[in-house]
């Protein structure tokens, strides 16, 4: 563990840090693809990016209130990690949910009605954008309290090695989150204890309204866990190859009981921090540079294009299809009824 | 002038304790930072030093004596030249004032005849509690430690975590002898970290595991609220009913002795807020066990609220295979005609002495013992407020927003018509609990008070 080593960082987002400390690792090489693995990854970023391209325009016609965190930008990241765990590995995440609960295999349907507030949601309309949940699924949430997922998807981990099931669980943060103090409390633990749990830290590179060079001392976080002895390294979020090759690698890292793994996925969020966010903290020209050279779902299509796996026109099809999906989502969303009233006081204890 | 050795206090709560053993015999010789004898309190062994240099002239205390007070002249050290018959002229000064011990305990009540007219004392016994169970006698510490390891034994997916509850055996003692039973997997030594490991239990608890989280005191709580709050409370009602928290958050709470502001607080009103959580703040050893067995086996976060000061106290407890006790439901700790008190935990402490005393004026208390605050029985409080006509709340906690405010909201709601008085509460003083004993004294409610408030409901002169 002693050897420094460049961190591999894909087709150019951008990294932030200098490789060095123990516990730097070099990302395994990037996944080659085979066809149903790029045409399933297409699919599955493409439904997040239209699901939340509706979702904020639902927002802005009156559907959907409160806070609306949009997923725009970072599909690679939760689709690569779906895309390398196993039938019982668990996710947990804070409030920017939306996309992880697709690439979950959660309806989009229960997903979009729950944005809108309506008895058909994944919580029954009384959870919002911020906390939906899925036992069945492995999803925990869904939380609007900075770093508080953290300290939960440990014990997630916890529970795992309690019952001997051979589960990790992806644990996701942001940028933003990473100063919390509670996160290093988690690291201790995980660390000390040896837990399945893999530490996700999507780099979007602004908590909210500031970016990670004025938040954070150090700003290669994927070496937050040196202190505890935890491996972290970057990875090139914007794509999806990357992202499952590190997933595999870490999950294959906990599994085999040497305790937890930090992933830095290095993304961008082309929208606001939320719906009432104008983003005044950047330029456009740097969303604009990172959506013509980086974006995720565009690097699929051109290879599926480049390798003749997909024409246009099959490429035309799918997104008509993912785009009827997301209409039937958002008519069943606008038209299912509001919770009964007697709804207010269900659910509060069993 | 020989030197008393005097029974020191080992704890803030310490009253008596255990000479187990001397390691000097009367005639050696010792040094300052000799350890000369072994001394047992209720948390631990703990060995004590001379403080002077001289020779043990007499052991007043033999080794294996219980119950030993503190400050208690245990050893006389004769100094350099003295020999033994200094001990009789010593013996026949005034004894020394102990001008750094602990201010005197109060004086027991005064066990005052019965008066003439003085209401016979009824105390009906737990309705949860078949007839003719056989009791047995066990302190609150044993009690709570008996609950978690019989629910431990019943269920594998109920663990144990916090600060010092294995190793060290509980830092008041009350996981003494789990981790022999239940090994490491179970109970769990956690860093002192306590947003983290709250955080952490409920997460488990997220995935069905039923973790008993214990907070050293529940001052530190306060660094993990968030979790108890908006995770352990919330995800529930949040999921539609998809998922909870199974978790029992448990340690003491309240002021102890001496231990300044930051660690002497009554967290129930904070907790009792909450939709989603239960509280409970058991008195006795009975309420400990069967509350915090039913606290284990409850599918929704139990905040469980002790006192350091009760652990050492003794009551009568069944004695039964398995003693649960519903959460939810108060008891009538005594009958009475005239006034109804109203308390819980160790506000109950003052309460049964006041009851006691007001029997002796003539004056026939009704006492209920809350045992949970959240849900509130205030069924019972309503009941017993119809019949008496008057009630007095007695707790520790500060008065703004505490659970007396709320019940006598409830009872002026729906009692109005059958209150002869107003509704008066005996509360800890809206002040941070100072050190001084005298400034602590006056903070905490007293028997005293809580006469007085009576006398005032009850227009008794």
């Amino acid at each position: 563990m002693a050897t420094a080593t460049k961190s591999t960082t894909g087709t150019g987002a951008r990294t932030t840090g200098r490789s060095r400390g123990a516990a730097k690792k070099a990302a395994p090489a990037i996944a080659e693809f085979d066809k149903d693995q790029e045409l399933h990854a297409y699919k599955e970023m493409l439904l997040i990016r239209r699901f939340e391209e509706k979702a904020g325009q639902l927002y802005g016609m009156g559907y959907i209130g409160g806070f609306c965190h949009l997923y725009i930008g970072q599909e690679a990241v939760v689709v690569g990690m779906q895309m390398a765990k196993k039938d019982g590995d668990q996710m947990i995440t804070a409030y920017r949910d939306h996309g992880h609960m697709l690439a979950m295999d959660l309806d989009p349907k229960g997903v979009m009605a729950e944005l809108t507030g309506r008895r058909g949601g994944l919580s029954k309309g009384k959870g919002g954008s911020m906390h939906m949940f899925s036992k069945e699924k492995h999803f925990y949430g869904g939380h609007g309290i900075v770093g508080a997922q953290v300290s939960l998807g440990t014990g997630i981990g916890f529970a795992n090695k309690y019952r001997e099931n051979g589960n990790v669980c992806m644990t996701f943060f942001g940028d933003g989150a990473a100063n919390q103090g509670q996160i290093y409390e988690s690291f201790n633990m995980a660390a000390l204890w040896k837990l399945p749990v893999i530490y996700v830290i999507e780099n979007n590179r602004y908590g909210m309204g500031t970016s990670v060079e004025r938040a954070s001392s150090t700003t290669d976080l994927s070496q937050r866990g040196v202190s505890f002895g935890i491996p972290g390294e970057q990875v090139d979020g914007m794509d999806v190859r990357a992202v499952m090759a590190a997933s595999e690698n870490a999950l294959e890292y906990c599994r085999a009981g040497k305790g937890p793994f930090i992933l830095e996925m290095i993304t961008y969020r082309y929208r606001g921090h939320s719906m009432s966010d104008p983003a005044k903290y950047r330029s456009k020209d740097e969303v604009q540079k990172m959506r013509t050279e980086h974006d995720p779902i565009e690097q699929v299509r051109a290879r599926l294009l480049d390798a003749n796996w997909a024409t246009e026109d099959e490429l035309k099809a799918i997104d008509k299809d993912v785009r009827a999906r997301v209409a039937e989502a958002a008519e069943f969303a606008q038209t299912d009824p509001e919770p009964d009233p007697s709804e207010l006081y269900t659910d509060i204890l069993l | 002038m020989p030197i008393d050795i005097l029974m020191p206090a080992l704890s803030p709560t310490m009253e008596e304790g255990k000479l187990a053993k001397w390691l000097k015999a009367e005639g050696d010789t010792v040094s300052a930072g000799d350890v000369i004898a072994e001394i047992e309190t209720d948390k631990a062994t703990m060995e004590v030093e001379a403080v002077d240099e001289g020779v043990l002239g007499k052991i007043l205390v033999a080794e294996g004596t219980d119950a030993v007070k503190v400050n208690e002249k245990i050893a006389v050290l004769l100094g350099e030249g003295e020999d033994a018959s200094a001990l009789d002229a010593a013996a026949s000064a005034p004894a020394p004032a102990a001008d750094n011990g602990p201010a005197p305990v109060p004086a027991q009540p005064v066990a005052s005849a019965p008066h003439p007219q003085a209401p016979a004392i009824d105390t009906p016994a737990d309705p949860e509690v078949p007839e003719g169970t056989q009791m047995k006698s066990s302190t609150v510490r044993e009690a709570l430690r008996d609950a978690m390891a019989e629910e431990m034994r019943r269920d594998g997916d109920v663990f144990i975590m916090g600060e010092e509850v294995a190793e060290y055996q509980g830092a008041y003692k009350i996981t003494q002898g789990l981790l022999d039973e239940f090994g490491p997997k179970r109970v769990i030594d956690t860093p002192i970290t306590e947003h983290g490991f709250a955080g952490l239990g409920v997460g488990a608890a997220m995935t069905g595991l039923k973790p008993i989280v214990e907070f050293m005191t529940f001052n530190f709580a306060m660094q993990a609220i968030d979790q108890i709050i908006n995770s352990a409370a919330k995800t529930l009602y949040m999921s539609g009913g998809q998922m909870g928290a199974p978790i029992v958050f448990r340690g003491p709470n309240g002021a102890a002795a001496r231990v300044g502001a930051q660690h002497s607080q009554d967290y129930a009103s904070w907790y009792a807020h909450v939709p989603g959580l239960k509280v409970v703040q058991p008195y006795s050893a009975a309420d400990a066990k069967g509350l915090l067995k039913a606290a284990i086996r409850d599918p929704n976060p139990v905040v469980f609220l002790e006192n350091e000061i009760l652990y050492g106290h003794s009551f009568e407890i069944p004695d039964m295979e398995d003693f649960v006790l519903p959460i939810g439901k108060a008891k009538i700790e005594r009958a009475g005609t005239d006034v109804t008190l109203v308390s819980w935990g160790i506000g109950m402490t003052y309460t049964m002495k006041a009851a006691d005393e007001l029997a002796g004026m003539g004056i026939s208390a009704e006492v209920i013992n809350l045992r949970t605050i959240r849900p509130l029985d205030i069924d019972t409080v309503l009941a017993s407020v119809r019949k008496t006509g008057r009630i007095v709340t007695i707790e520790e906690a500060f008065p703004m927003c505490s659970v007396s405010a709320e019940i006598a909201y409830q009872v002026q709601e729906q009692a109005f018509d059958y209150l002869d008085a107003p509704v008066l509460r005996v509360t800890g003083k809206d002040v941070p609990m100072p050190y001084a004993a005298n400034l602590e004294k006056l903070a905490l409610p007293s028997v005293p008070e809580v006469i007085d408030a009576v006398k005032a409901v009850t227009y008794t002169a």
